[in-house]
């Protein structure tokens, strides 16, 4: 399957996309490759028919990921320092870690593979979830349904990240609103 | 931003359109690729595109933060509320099958209801973070 044109353009891109992001140091221009890169990857789930998956990436990958970082970036710089030291010990992790993750993959079944585990098991019964959930989409029967126990410890980390986010924003906002009127005091 | 007019007037002609699509992912879930991830996130972008256009205090009247901060942890309490009320009706925890006469029709709200209930956080949470990024740069 990897053979098909379109699979090689995604990847040669995705590839480019990265090394053009390790290279750049406006951190604007990272942020909107970043953005395009998540576009390329949705490209490809769309290519492995995991249409569902595909819409989520480029709808919060793409869209509000980008938007939020450009958001982050009003309140920082927008170049990011060139390193005093030489990048070897994290290039070795980084190369070190990469290598172990694609040696990890050998021992995986092929893309598509039917005698795979995951099609042996609660798999059959997924995909003949019609007559037990009617529901036509099967990414939606086994994300509200089967595993909707899952799903709603996914909106709890949601729900966390927001809180999270809010105290530290809010917090920082307070401090220098006080700080703001100490100095008008003095 | 007054002089901005083909941007007003595109994102008013988008914004409804935006919203709409939203609601279709959201209500579609069942029978194509969406749900209440997609469909927040969705929703939350047309929020975005009115905060960049019309500005932050115009924002802050159609939604207030504190009903924003309601609507985070409404969602979650529908998609938990679900599970109890399958639990109250002779159910386990989010076992829809309990909630209508016909197990099908109970997993159709099941269903309904659990998206709905995703999508309302997600919703929120992405307009609240953008909201509090947007005006912590004054």
């Amino acid at each position: 399957m990897i053979e098909h044109p379109v699979y090689l353009l995604l990847l040669t891109l995705l590839a480019v996309t990265a090394l053009a992001m390790v290279r750049l140091r406006n951190t604007l221009a990272v942020i909107m490759l970043s953005g395009i890169y998540s576009l390329l990857v949705a490209g490809l789930f769309v290519m492995m028919d995991a249409v569902d998956v595909a819409f989520t990436e480029a709808a919060v990958g793409a869209g509000i990921s980008t938007v939020l970082m450009v958001a982050t970036l009003a309140l920082t710089t927008r170049e990011s320092r060139i390193p005093t030291h030489r990048p070897l010990l994290p290039l070795a992790v980084v190369m070190l870690t990469g290598g172990a993750l694609i040696w990890g993959t050998l021992d995986m079944p092929h893309y598509g593979d039917p005698e795979a585990p995951v099609h042996q098991h609660v798999g059959i019964r997924y995909l003949n979830s019609y007559d037990e959930i009617g529901v036509p989409n099967v990414v939606t029967s086994v994300l509200a349904s089967y595993r909707g126990f899952d799903t709603l410890g996914e909106t709890a980390v949601v729900f966390t990240a927001a809180v999270g986010v809010l105290i530290i924003l809010r917090g920082w906002q307070r401090r220098r609103r006080r700080r703001q009127a100490v100095r008008e005091r003095t | 931003m007054n002089e901005q007019v083909i941007l007003r007037v595109i994102s008013k002609l988008l914004i409804p359109l935006i919203l709409l699509y939203a609601l279709y992912v959201q209500f579609h879930g069942d029978y194509g690729p969406g749900g209440g991830f997609q469909a927040g996130v969705i929703f939350a972008a047309g929020f975005i595109l009115y905060t960049l256009v019309f500005g932050l205090p115009n924002v802050n009247r159609v939604l207030p933060p504190r009903l924003l901060e309601t609507l985070i942890a409404l969602g979650v309490l529908l998609y938990a509320g679900v599970g109890v009320a399958t639990m109250l009706l002779g159910g386990n925890f989010l076992d829809y099958d309990v909630l209508a006469h016909e197990p099908k029709h109970g997993q159709h709200l099941g269903i309904l209801l659990v998206e709905a209930g995703v999508g309302i956080t997600v919703a929120a949470v992405m307009i609240v973070i953008f909201v509090t990024f947007a005006g912590s740069d004054e």
